[in-house]
Order: structure tokens, then sequence, then C-alpha cells
């Protein structure tokens, strides 16, 4: 209904992007390490690809006269060898040998060990097993035994050294990409493809391969060096390059003989060899990290463990006296690149003892940062909190030390999230979580802490609760591990739930349990509940109050019942609107037009004013109150619905 | 009846797992579909809903073919589709296709939308340049997408957006039936309200049928012309979706209608008992749903009730011993 609109806004929307995430080169860039990796390598292989070029003298030519000279001999800078041959000349040329030996290794062991980890991977079945066990045949065998027998078959020279160090590396491709394959063929896209009509050969080398080949890379990346060594390794043994032909490992073997009486013949090629797999290692390195998605997406940042808190910020004062939690003009912010993304504009709430507050919006809305924020849990790079406060009782949350916040975090103030598989630690009991739980607020004895627990469980209504202090979270139903989620939260008496999205990933029967268990638990231990949601019916079902979220701030708030039934902020309205009501399956549902705004990008005036039938030339310009509108509501709005009754 | 079924299935059944190991012991099997029989006529939408792990999504991949029962027929246009799909699944993807529940995961990363659209058009069509060309801008216009989107990545897309392109390659080979998997599960309400009326304006337009599968019993209601209720793997209610929703017969399809949270309704009406689906690796003999069911007696736990007509309605079928009454309204 909207996208001819969205394409204009998109394509706009589109160019400042740029800066918005660091790109790769930047951040390789800024890994110190990686670049001087980066340089030490570049270094030597322009000297090597450039020996052709290069005054140097034949690296062949023996000389015995000049035997075994010292470096910074004249004419020769690092010297002669056993041979009188000079070193320098041996070095670079025995370089560009070991360079070409080793990548031209990789380029095989990835063409053949990706293509054997393809297949295995797509087809599965027996042809997996087939080929799997060859590999794991090659990996059997110590690989400088396979090497050797390799090249004991073929004959020695340095082609068929490159043979054996190429076959012996294949299993570490095959391997690698055979379980990339595996995740990706049974991704739904890969469906797709075969719905659209797509063959086999034309699904693996079509769709899956671009997604494997980043870690084909990644893995080349961090292997060349390693077959460097082993071209190296083999060549020491004789068995790769012939006299008189220098590589790194052919010299650093001339000069074991002679270790005592002249080092420098062996120690230089060994330096070089040192050199070389660092530089090539430390690149490798730092291009993994750039290139692996999830360390680009942040996880390389390090969050620290709390929310970071400009300075700058000034403390709000309370308004609402006798509420446990008053939120008072919250803006966090997020930095990314040079972009700032106003997630949370300016939010106050507040809470009463015992009092459900719901938080509706769609997702980008804000209302998850919200919540997350109170406690300092907004992950710092990129967020931050740059304004208000948040008074629980008589303390400010964004004032108090990390000490006391930690020590509210899970006391005072407890959390329960959308996914309780993901929330409970997968092997510990549930008895171990929930005593733990106990115990970091309260030191008392692990059998105290035991009858705690149970009692805890048993509070939660679940039957039999000494037995399932025993078991995992995943012997328990996705009900049960909430059930569990939520004793842990009452575990030292919290004074505010934040309960974020708690039911959206259970069936419906299930969440009707557990939204009845969680009225049930706020009306007995009088904890405020702070409900994060999406679902008009959900709110319905457990708030006393709703506050709906857009583009970052609240642009309507009242009881539940009154907003519902009559919403006054026309975006209210339509959500409402488009949302299916069970038993009113005749319902025409009116699509909201366009989509929110991003929010670093935020208008001027109302930020739903792009999509609203209602708005006028005022409502883009200026800051727009949340005033209030009757008793106990406000409303962001100039132009609210008055009075008239959604079609409920 | 006045038309006749479109697809057919016929006690098709999915079993996962199971066999014998090397030395004759027999591995664990699980029936994800088991004795599930159904209909959906030409033209009409049939939607199932169900919990999770009740065997919904299993049966929606037996329908594209892209999975093969282990017993029972199915039959399309009054062929063989089973074996239609192993012959010539291209044949069979002509006719029917298959809209996913995440529309981001079903889209490869790393293909601009005019490759991912132009595939169908290609293999299953066998369309050349100018032909896919037109067919493209057409596939755009009816799920309202603005033509430049075709050279972008689907990371640049949001979900409602994403959904779109699916329901695009979906019509590409211009199917006569589509099964549409959690087609709005994954999108905020504001959107699935745009997906509703854009998949709702196709089926009129293009003549389709849809097989719609839902965990939202306000999104089925809305959507569909008969309903089909399934539990552990098999239907337990299916009839017109008016009668399902206005008088329940099935004491499953009751306790969903009622767990249901409705915008305006403050009621919470919990189910105290053991609320856990069987153990599927070792399901009871009778009915799945007697430890749960308050109507439940001893008949219940011997013998699996079959589905069957139950009074008054016309095609409306429930699997219980014991139905609720028909009076038995569960809103006013």
């Amino acid at each position: 209904m909207s996208d001819t609109a969205a394409a204009g806004s998109a394509g706009r929307m589109h160019k400042p992007r740029k800066r918005g995430r660091p790109s790769t080169l930047r951040l390789l860039f800024n890994n110190t390490l990686a670049t001087t990796g980066l340089a030490v390598l570049v270094a030597i292989v322009l000297a090597a690809l450039a020996a052709p070029l290069l005054p140097l003298p034949d690296p062949d030519v023996t000389a015995p006269a000049d035997r075994l000279l010292r470096p910074l001999a004249e004419g020769h800078l690092l010297g002669t060898d056993a041979l009188g041959r000079d070193i320098l000349s041996r070095l670079i040329w025995g370089t560009r040998v070991s360079l070409a030996v080793g990548l031209s290794a990789t380029l095989i062991a990835a063409f053949f060990g990706s293509l054997i980890g393809l297949v295995a991977g797509y087809a599965g079945g027996r042809v997996d097993t087939f080929l799997m066990r060859g590999v794991d045949m090659v990996m059997a065998f110590p690989y400088i035994l396979l090497a050797l027998a390799i090249v004991a078959a073929l004959g020695p020279g340095l082609i068929n050294a490159l043979y054996a160090i190429a076959v012996i590396n294949i299993p570490f491709f095959a391997r690698n990409i055979r379980g990339i394959t595996i995740g990706l063929s049974r991704r739904e896209f890969v469906d797709a493809a075969r719905l659209s009509g797509k063959s086999s050969a034309a699904i693996l080398f079509g769709e899956v391969l671009p997604n494997v080949l980043p870690v084909i890379i990644i893995t080349m990346s961090t292997t060349i060096g390693w077959m460097i060594l082993e071209t190296a390794g083999l060549s020491f043994l004789g068995l790769g390059a012939q006299p008189p032909q220098a590589d790194l490992g052919s010299m650093l073997g001339d000069g074991r003989k002679i270790l005592f009486t002249a080092p420098h013949v062996s120690i230089i090629p060994g330096l070089m060899i040192f050199a070389l797999v660092m530089s090539i290692n430390l690149f490798g390195d730092g291009v993994r990290d750039v290139l692996d998605p999830r360390l680009k997406s942040g996880a390389l940042t390090r969050p620290v463990a709390r929310t970071a808190v400009a300075q700058e910020r000034e403390a709000e004062p309370r308004r609402h006296s006798g509420s446990v939690l008053d939120v008072v003009g919250l803006n966090t912010q997020f930095h990314i690149g040079g972009d700032i993304y106003r997630a949370v504009g300016g939010v106050d709430l507040h809470l009463k003892p015992g009092e459900c507050l719901g938080i509706v919006g769609e997702s980008g809305s804000g209302k998850s940062v919200t919540a997350m924020s109170l406690m300092g849990l907004v992950p710092t790079p990129p967020g931050r909190i740059t304004a208000g406060s948040a008074w629980l009782e008589e303390e400010d949350l964004f004032s108090v030390d990390d000490e006391r916040i930690r020590q509210l975090r899970g006391a005072d103030v407890s959390h329960v999230f959308q996914d309780p598989l993901s929330t409970l630690h997968p092997l510990f009991t549930i008895g171990d979580q929930l005593t733990e739980a106990i115990m970091a607020h309260r030191p008392m004895r692990r059998s105290q802490a035991d009858e705690k627990a149970e009692e805890l469980l048993r509070l939660v209504r679940i039957t039999n609760p000494a037995e399932r202090l025993k078991v995992y979270p995943h012997e328990l139903s996705g009900g049960m591990r909430q059930r569990v989620c939520i004793a842990m939260a009452l575990a030292n008496d919290a004074k505010v739930i934040i309960a974020d999205e708690p039911t959206t990933a259970l069936d419906v029967t299930v969440q009707a349990q557990i939204l009845s268990l969680l009225d049930a638990l706020r009306r007995e231990s009088n904890a405020a509940i702070l409900f994060i949601t999406h679902d008009f019916g959900v709110v319905s079902a457990v708030c006393d109050r709703v506050a709906v979220m857009y583009a970052g701030r609240i642009v309507e708030t009242g009881e539940t019942e009154v907003v519902l039934a009559r919403p006054a902020h026309p975006y209210t309205g339509k959500l409402i609107d488009c949302v299916p009501v069970l038993g009113q399956p005749g319902r025409r549902l009116d699509a909201i037009e366009g989509r929110p705004p991003v929010v670093n990008n935020l208008p001027a005036g109302c930020a739903f004013a792009a999509r609203c039938e209602r708005a006028e030339a005022d409502c883009r310009e200026g800051d727009i109150p949340l005033a209030a509108f009757g008793e106990g509501r406000a409303v962001r709005c100039l132009h609210p619905l008055k009075g008239e009754a959604a079609d409920a | 009846m006045p038309e006749t079924a479109l697809l057919e299935i016929d006690n098709a059944e999915r079993v996962f797992g199971g066999g014998r190991t090397l030395f004759g012991r027999a591995l664990p099997a699980v029936h994800a579909v088991q004795g599930v029989s159904l209909d959906v006529r030409k033209g009409e939408t049939l939607g199932v809903v169900g919990e999770s792990g009740c065997g919904k999504s299993t049966l929606a991949r037996l329908i594209v073919g892209l999975d093969r029962p282990t017993a029972g027929r199915i039959t399309f246009d009054g062929r063989d589709l089973v074996a239609d799909a192993r012959r010539d699944p291209r044949a069979l993807a002509r006719r029917v296709q298959y809209v996913f529940q995440d529309p981001v995961a079903s889209l490869n990363p790393r293909k601009t939308i005019r490759a991912i659209l132009e595939a169908p058009l290609r293999h299953l069509l066998g369309l050349d340049r100018s032909g896919r060309e037109a067919r493209l801008g057409e596939l755009m216009e009816a799920v309202n997408l603005a033509p430049e989107f075709l050279d972008r990545y689907p990371h640049e897309f949001s979900g409602g957006q994403a959904q779109r392109i699916g329901i695009a390659r979906a019509l590409a080979a211009d199917p006569e039936l589509i099964v549409l998997d959690e087609p709005v599960s994954a999108l905020d309400v504001s959107v699935q309200a745009q997906v509703l009326n854009i998949l709702d304006g196709l089926k009129t337009r293009f003549g389709l049928t849809y097989v719609f599968i839902s965990h939202d019993l306000s999104v089925v209601e809305s959507v569909s012309d008969r309903v089909a209720v399934m539990y552990f793997g098999r239907v337990a209610e299916i009839g017109p979706a008016r009668e399902i929703f206005a008088a329940p017969r099935h004491p499953y399809t009751h306790l969903l209608l009622k767990s249901a949270p409705v915008p305006g309704k403050r009621s919470l009406i919990p189910e105290d008992a053991n609320t856990e689906l069987p153990d599927p690796y070792n399901p009871p003999p009778g009915c799945a749903f007697h430890a749960r069911c308050p109507r439940g007696t001893d008949i219940c736990l011997a013998k699996h009730p079959a589905l069957e007509r139950v009074s008054g309605a016309a095609a409306h079928e429930a699997a219980c011993h014991h139905p609720v009454d028909e009076g038995g309204h569960v809103r006013a």
C-alpha cells in the first residue's frame, strides 16, 4: 500500500548511509597488528617479485674462495654460504619460490577441499559419509609422514612437494566448508530456490557457494602461512627444492650442518620464514576479524558492564511522589559511525507499587531500549544515556555507582526476557541457577537457598518443585522455562519487574497462563511491572495503564480501557485498526501507509506526520509536547481524535 | 459440495527418525503428521491453526513437495502429487508455490531481488530476457513495490517489503495454489495488515487458492473460508471458519479461543492442568489431548477419536468422543 512512496524515501535515506557502519578497509586498518603484518608482507612480496630486476648476483653461482663470509662483507650484504653463494640473492629468490609454492598449494587445497566440503555438506547421507571418511583417512596420518610418503612415491622435487602439501591440507578445508554448507543448505532460501525450479547443482554453486566464499577466503588467509612453513619443512628434509635451486627451507637445511661455525647461514633464512609466516598470520587474523559477520556487527567492540551516562547529563527531579519508579526525560542514543540514533528521545513514565504499565510499540519504536536503559543494560559502545533520570524510590539509577547498580540488578529491579531458552544457561540445572540468583544478593547456606528455590517454583505454580530443581532448561517446555525465569525475577523481592515481550515466543494457551500468573503474582507481592509488548490483546489482559511509543517517544498514555476504546493519538487509532480481532472476521484492516522514520534522521515536529491523515502544517514544525488530555491521560498530538470512538 | 477439491490429502503421515540401527535396535520415531485427511477447494482459503509442534509446517512442506509423506496419498487436481514431485519437481512448482515464515531468511543475502525473482521465470517458465523483464514489472506492481527495488539486496529491505518479495516469487510462476506458512507472524502489526491486504487482493485478481498456516487465531479468522485445527500431528477439528470460531466443538479449539487475548477484554482464563504436549517419542494411546481435557473419560484414553461430522453443521467435523455442545459459545 505504501511503497511507491517508500521507494523514494528509501532511496533518499540510502545515500547518507555510507557513513553508518565503518567500512571493511577502515576496520582492517584500525587493527594495528594486522596493518603491521600487511606492511611487512607487502615489503617481502614486492622484494620477491622484483628479484629479476634487482642488481643481485646470480644465486646459484658458486665461489669457493668467498665461502662463509660474514654478513656486511664487501659485495655480500648478508654474507655467503658454504659454497660462496650470495645469501641475500638466494634469500630473495628463495622467498619467491616459497611464496609461489605456498600460494599454489593453498589454492589447490582450497579448491578441492571446498569442493569436497560443499558436495558432502549439501548432499548429506551416504555421499557425505563416503567423502568425509575419505578425508578422515587422510587426517589419520601424521601430516609430515603423509607428505613424506607422497614425495617418496612421486620422487623429490618442488612440484611434488607442492602436491603433497596441497593434499594434506585438503581435509582442513573440507571439514570447515562442510560444516558451513550443512547449516546453509537447511536454510529457507535454499528451499525457496528449489521451489523456483533450480537444479541441485545450480543451488549448490549459485546459492550456497556465494555464501560460503567468505569462509573459504578466511580459511585461506589463515592457512597460507602454515603451508609455507610446511614447504620449508619438506625442503629442509631435502625433499622439496633440489640443489642448486634456493628456497627458504633448503637454505635452512644447508645451514644446519654448519650451525655452530657459521650461524648466519641458517639464522637468516630462519628469520625470513618467521617474518613471512608471522606477517601472513597477523594479516590473516585481521582479515578474518573484518570479514566475519559476527565480529563485524560489533562483537569486537567489547561493551562495558553498564551503559555510559553522558557527563553533561543533569539529574531531573522526581515528578511523582509515591511512585516506585519514576523515569523523567530519558534520552538514550546510539553513536554508530558518524550517525546519532536517537533511540529514546525523552520518555517520562512512572509506576506505582503493584501497578502494571504496558509499553506498546512496533519494532524500532524504542520500547526495549527504554527498559534496558533503566538498569544500564544498553551496550556501550554504541549506546549512551544522554539525558534524564530514573528514580527508583529515592535513588537516581543514573547517578549511583556501579556497585549499587549491581546490587539492584536482579534484586529490586529484575527482568523477564522474551526467549527463556536463551536467558537460562543450558549447562546448569534450574536449581543451580535459582540458588545462584538468590545467593548473589543474600549470602546464605546452600541448603537454605535450595529451600527458597523450591518455594519460588511453587510460587510460579510449577508442580513437583523439588524434582524440577534438578532438571536442565532443555528438559522443560517453553512455558515452564518462562515460569522459571519469572521465579528468578521474584527471587529477591523485586519492586519492579521489567517484562520484555515475555509471552511473544509462547503458544497462545501457554501465553494465557503466563499472563494470569504474572497478574496474580504482582497482586501477591505488590511488585510493579513494566510490560513491553506489541500486542494490544496482551496489554488489555494485564496492564492497568498503557503508554504507546513511536519513534522513541511516548505518543499517548492513559488507562488501558480508555485508550483502547477511544484512542486520541491518530497513531494509536491506526495501530488498533490494523490488527485483526478475534470474533470480528469481517473487520476491515486499515494498514498504516509508509514506514516509521529512522531515528537518526527524525523530522521536525511530529514523527508520525508523514503517515497521518490529520496532519496539518503546524504538525511539521516545532516540538510537540505530551499534553494532558482528560483524567490521567496525555497525548502528543496537536489534532487528537476527540471522542471519535474506534470501531470496536 | 459445489466445487471439486483442488488438493486432497488422504490419511497423510510423516514420520521422522525411526528405522533400526546396524544391530537391529529400533530408533525413536516422531509422528510429525499422522492420519491427516483434508481437502482444499478451488478458490478458497483453508486456514490451518495449531500451536508449535502440532505438525502444521510439516504438512505445508508435504503439500509443496519439499518433503514426502511416509504414508497416505496427496492428490493435486486429480493427480498423485507425491509421484509428480518425484518425477518432475518443476511441473509441480509451476502449480503449487510456498511463502516462507521468515521473509529475510528466505531470500539469499548475496543475490539481488532481480536474480531471486528471475529464477522461477527462467527455470519454471523458460521465459527469454524480454519476457522476464515484462513479468518482473508485473510482479513488482502486483505486490506494490517500486521497480527500482529490483537491483537491491535483501538486507536493504524491511520485513514487510521482504515478505512481499517472497510473495512475488511465489506468484512468479503463476501457480494455482499457494501455501503460506506463517506469512505474517514475523512482521510488525502495521505491516502485517499491509501484507494481509495484498494477499487478499492477489487472491481475487489471480483466482488463487490459499492454504494459510498460522498460530494466530485472529489472523486465520480474518482470512479463512474454512479452518482446520491441528493438535499433536492430527486434525482435531475442521469446518467453515464462521462455525469453528462461533461454536467450536473440540475442547482443544475451545481452549485455544478462550486463551487468545483480545484488545479491550480484561478476562484471563487460566488453565491449571498440566499443559504440555504429550511426549512425541512416546505418544499416548488414545486422544492426545486427554491430559488437558476437562471432558475426558476412559474411552478417550483407550481409543483415538476419529474425525466425524458433528451434528447439524455441514462439513463441520471434530475428532472428539465428547464434543462441546452446540450451545457452548465461547464469546458473546
